[in-house]
């Protein structure tokens, strides 16, 4: 087997013209995962059985599914309704983009949920008491003590769950999007030279990776500074 | 006791409370009158903590009543809040706000409860690290200080909400043995000041030379009340001569 350097060194520019949509993909569907997962948080805390439980139905139902059969779902099954194709949200459901970060917002706002509902329950009842002997609302100890140190608690794992976003974008090219991923498979049905393509392609996802990681640990130690005994 | 006062600071009526089948407290009865120092003892699970947390409630009793400054304790919310503002607490685990500084930690109830502002707040804060001799610990996490430093801030942390009544739970119990008399001694002057306290401790000398009254509980009932001097000295209970005995022995 010959392994060609060159197309190596000529499809990773063209693979990191796709990194645009990659880093969008991520970023916006991280955003609204995050702001979906705090809502699903506070129905699964709210002690509304209702609320609760829609909640927790929720969860399980995208928990439960792959994340391509979502996007699928989502690409190829709501388009058949007319009062989707009528609605306000037709404009971001005609592009693949739109169903994409759909997709993506969905699943992780049902993972990420769950990751900050174990940091909201890791943190120590002991410190709620002294909240509640000083006179502070439930309300106040939630945004002064449990928000804060349940973030700090949860933050190992959601920089997991980011990570795998990341790697889930990818299969957003599976519906026509030409991110980093979608552009490698165009490169690689040009030229029959899988190897080359889409382990360069292993690279670049590797090195974001390794960003991202280097991102939380930066945010952990920020989060963490009052873990430490010394300055 | 007090007898000038007519009425009680704090009144326990025939209060009970379960946790499940078991009953944890069985007909309480209690008064405490201002400024009265009250210690209470008894062995492992005989329901002194319950009693106290029942005072301020972080446990709600099931029946029976509790007045504390004439505001009955309900499910009424704002009776719970009048309460807590007129009752502090230190607990044996010190409870400190991890992430916040030592003067946040003072400052943050005064903001948010008794909606000081913030450079009031620092101040009442800072006049308190000095009265438990912390001053320029202020800028510190908790996890930077001592046991005993931190029990002391603690202390502080319920002094800064200007309490009526302070409640400590078992508040040496997790120090190390050298820390011990830094947080009594703070307490002591407390109690020289006319603080009304209600004392969950094991620390027999405290009992003896600070307490009004000391109270003997078992099985979640109150076995017997008496000044120190009669407490330690003549007992009547037998159930009260076996603890003191196994306590004092060594």
């Amino acid at each position: 087997m010959s392994f060609d350097f060159n197309l190596i060194l000529q499809s990773l520019p063209e693979m990191l013209a796709g990194l645009g949509i990659t880093v969008q993909l991520l970023l916006v569907s991280g955003f609204l995962g995050l702001l979906l997962a705090i809502l699903l948080l506070l129905m699964r805390i709210s002690g509304n059985l209702y609320l609760n439980s829609i909640a927790q139905v929720y969860i399980y139902v995208f928990r439960g599914t792959p994340i391509l059969v979502q996007i699928f779902i989502i690409y190829y099954g709501l388009p058949q309704f007319e009062a989707i194709r009528e609605s306000m949200f037709w404009h971001i459901l005609r592009e693949p983009t739109g169903c994409a970060i759909l997709a993506l917002t969905l699943n992780t706002g049902a993972y990420v949920s769950e990751i900050l509902r174990g940091g909201v329950l890791s943190v120590d009842k002991g410190l709620l008491e002294a909240g509640s002997a000083l006179g502070m609302s439930a309300r106040q100890k939630f945004i002064y003590i449990t928000t804060p140190l349940a973030a700090r608690l949860s933050l190992p794992a959601y920089s997991n769950d980011v990570i795998s976003l990341l790697k889930s974008t990818a299969l957003a090219s599976t519906i026509t999007i030409t991110d980093m991923t979608g552009i490698a498979r165009t490169i690689v049905a040009d030229t029959y030279a899988p190897y080359e393509v889409f382990i360069s392609l292993a690279i670049v996802y590797i090195i974001f990776t390794f960003g991202l990681q280097k991102l939380f640990g930066v945010i952990e130690r920020y989060l963490g500074r009052y873990t430490k005994r010394e300055e | 006791m007090n007898d000038n006062n007519t009425k009680p600071l704090i009144e326990m009526i025939k209060v009970n409370k379960f946790f499940g089948s078991f009953q944890a407290l069985k007909n309480i009865d209690l008064e405490v009158y201002k400024g009265e120092r009250i210690v209470i003892c008894g062995p492992s699970g005989s329901g002194k903590s319950t009693l106290i947390r029942c005072i301020n409630r972080l446990e709600k009793h099931n029946d029976g009543r509790i007045n504390i400054d004439g505001v009955e304790l309900s499910d009424k919310v704002e009776n719970i809040n009048a309460v807590r503002r007129e009752v502090g607490m230190v607990f044996q685990n010190f409870n400190l706000f991890p992430h916040m500084t030592i003067a946040k930690n003072l400052m943050i109830a005064q903001q948010l409860v008794r909606k000081t502002p913030k450079a009031e707040a620092r101040k009442v804060a800072m006049r308190y690290l000095e009265r438990v001799k912390i001053p320029e610990q202020a800028n510190k996490y908790p996890i930077q200080l001592s046991g005993g430093q931190q029990q002391r801030v603690a202390i502080a942390r319920a002094l800064c909400m200007n309490p009526e009544i302070i409640l400590f739970d078992e508040p040496t119990s997790a120090l190390d043995p050298e820390m011990i008399n830094e947080v009594l001694d703070v307490m002591v002057d407390l109690a020289k000041e006319g603080m009304t306290m209600i004392c969950v401790t094991h620390e027999m000398g405290f009992a003896r030379s600070v307490a009004d009254r000391v109270i003997f509980m078992d099985e979640g009932e109150i076995v017997e009340q008496a000044t120190p001097q009669t407490f330690f000295d003549n007992p009547t209970n037998d159930r009260t001569r076996a603890f003191l005995s196994q306590i004092l022995s060594h």
